[in-house]
Order: C-alpha cells, then structure tokens, then sequence
C-alpha cells in the first residue's frame, strides 16, 4: 500500500513555504517586494537605492502634509506626524473602525551620510516619497591608474 | 451593513484579498482596504484607506445592494534605482459591502484626498409602512 507522506492540500505546505520565505530573507539580505510583509514600526517604508543615494517610499493615507515632519541627521532619516481621529458628533454610531490614528515617529538609518541640504519629499495620493541624495564627501572616491 | 467576507485586521499589515472562486485578471495583488463606517441620523459614512490611488483610478459600482470599491494603483519605480529593502507592498485593492435597502442609491457621494475614499450613503425615506393592529 502507498501512502503519501504529505497531501496536496494542507497546512504543512503554507508552514513550508513561510519558512522558506523567512529563511531566504534571513540568508539573502537582497529585498524583494513579493516578500515584504516584516513590518517594524509605522509608516512602513521601501527603500530603493543606487550609487548617489536612495529613495524612501511610505504609505501615509490621511495624514495632511502640514502634519509631517522630516528630518535628516548624518545618516538617520525620521519621518513623524500624526492623523486625526474622525470627531463623531452626538447621534452618530461607529459600525466598523480599522483605520488606525494618533502620533507616529519613525527613524531610518541608511548605509550613507545624506546631503541634507539636497533631500527632496513630494507626498501624492496619500504617499511620501523622500529621496535622499548622498554627500559628496561620502562618495566613493574614483582612482584612476596611471601607466608609467 | 453586513460583509461578505470576514477580515482580521493584522496591526500594520496590508490585508490581502483571499481569492474565493474568481482569480483576478490582473497579476498584482490585491489588498483589503481598512474602513471606516459610521452612521449619522440621515446617512452612512464609509471612509477606505486607499493610498497611491487617486479620483481617477478609482471605481465604485453599486449592484443588487452590494457597494464594490475598486482602486487601481499603477507601481512607481523610480528609474535609475533599484529595490533594496521593502517592507510593504503595492497593489490594487478591493472590497465588497452589503447596503441595506434603505440607502439613497441615486444620491450617494464620493471624494479621493490624499489616498483616502470617503464616501457618503445618504438614507432613503423610509417606504415600509407599518400596520397598526387593532385589538378586537
């Protein structure tokens, strides 16, 4: 008699394939979108990277942009802000209520030192993009070899 | 307002759309937008997060009592650069409601701001009538 030792359908392969997921993402360290999903604070962010410096995505729906502060120290980025809870008058009931509010602070460290005087935000349809060129000082310096 | 689906709404995280019997024709996934839903003396007010969706890219149909919020979000990758760290992913989303009959379906309202949907059902008149019963 044959027995197969894992059905096609099951849990045991979501589990298989999260651990996979998780220890690709341990041994690689490459970013990869479909794979995202480990959040450490809030806004989450997406960086995206070249050699003169990156740009630094986050979801930010409702927060007005007078209400964002952003700030570039070195190499730290902190993006803060807050949302407004939606005030309900006298009468008016909640049915559901998943969209979260309050204060929220975030900082950022990337592998450069940032040109804080060149650092550019444009916040569109409730997301922020940063891009954050790095110092010249910081650049690699180019060496170019001489023939005798 | 009753739903179609049970949510679990995970801090922080977006919420995909689980596929029930239909796929989807559009590779990208798919997201639960997060509501939320009040209700005043004459309306309803639902209000979806929604970012990188804009008054263009969003689309509401109303069929049969059942309201289907669509946004389509179109992926920017910034040219010159490429993707290293993501902590978040970007899709379209998608979410189905269930109205009750007494909506004002001709006069509802819609507005895009800054990634977020708000939307107003105001409610009808009320045409049930109610029967007295007289004790005899």
């Amino acid at each position: 008699m044959l027995q197969y030792p894992f059905r096609r359908t099951g849990s045991s392969w979501l589990e298989m394939e999260r651990l996979r997921r998780e220890m690709n993402r341990l041994f690689s360290g490459m970013a990869s979108e479909a794979e995202a999903g480990v959040t450490t604070g809030y806004p989450a962010m997406n960086v995206w990277a070249n050699e003169d410096g990156a740009i630094v995505t986050a979801e930010l729906p409702g927060v007005a942009p007078e209400e964002m502060d952003i700030s570039v120290v070195e190499d730290t980025l902190t993006v803060s802000g807050s949302r407004e809870p939606v005030e309900l008058e006298e009468g008016e009931v909640y049915h559901r209520r998943e969209r979260g509010c309050g204060k929220f602070t975030r900082s950022f460290r990337l592998p450069f030192q940032i040109a804080a005087d060149q650092v550019e935000a444009v916040f569109k349809k409730g997301v922020l993009q940063i891009s954050l060129p790095r110092s010249e000082e910081d650049k690699p310096k180019k060496i170019s070899v001489k023939s005798s | 307002m009753a739903e179609e689906k049970n949510i679990q709404v995970q801090e922080g995280q977006k919420q995909e759309v689980v596929e029930s019997e239909a796929e989807r024709t559009r590779a990208k996934p798919a997201f639960i937008p997060r509501v939320d839903i009040y209700e005043t003396n004459d309306a309803v007010a639902l209000i979806a997060d929604m970012p990188g969706v804009d008054e263009n890219s969003v689309d509401i149909t109303l069929e049969k009592n059942v309201l289907t919020i669509n946004g389509y979000v179109e992926p920017e990758r910034p040219e010159g650069y490429s993707l290293a760290y993501a902590e978040y992913r970007v899709g379209d989303y998608q979410r189905s409601f269930t109205l009750s009959s007494e909506i004002d379906q001709e006069n509802i309202e819609a507005k895009m701001k800054d990634g977020v949907l708000h939307l107003h059902l105001p409610k009808a008149e009320p045409t049930t009538k109610k029967i007295a019963v007289q004790s005899a």
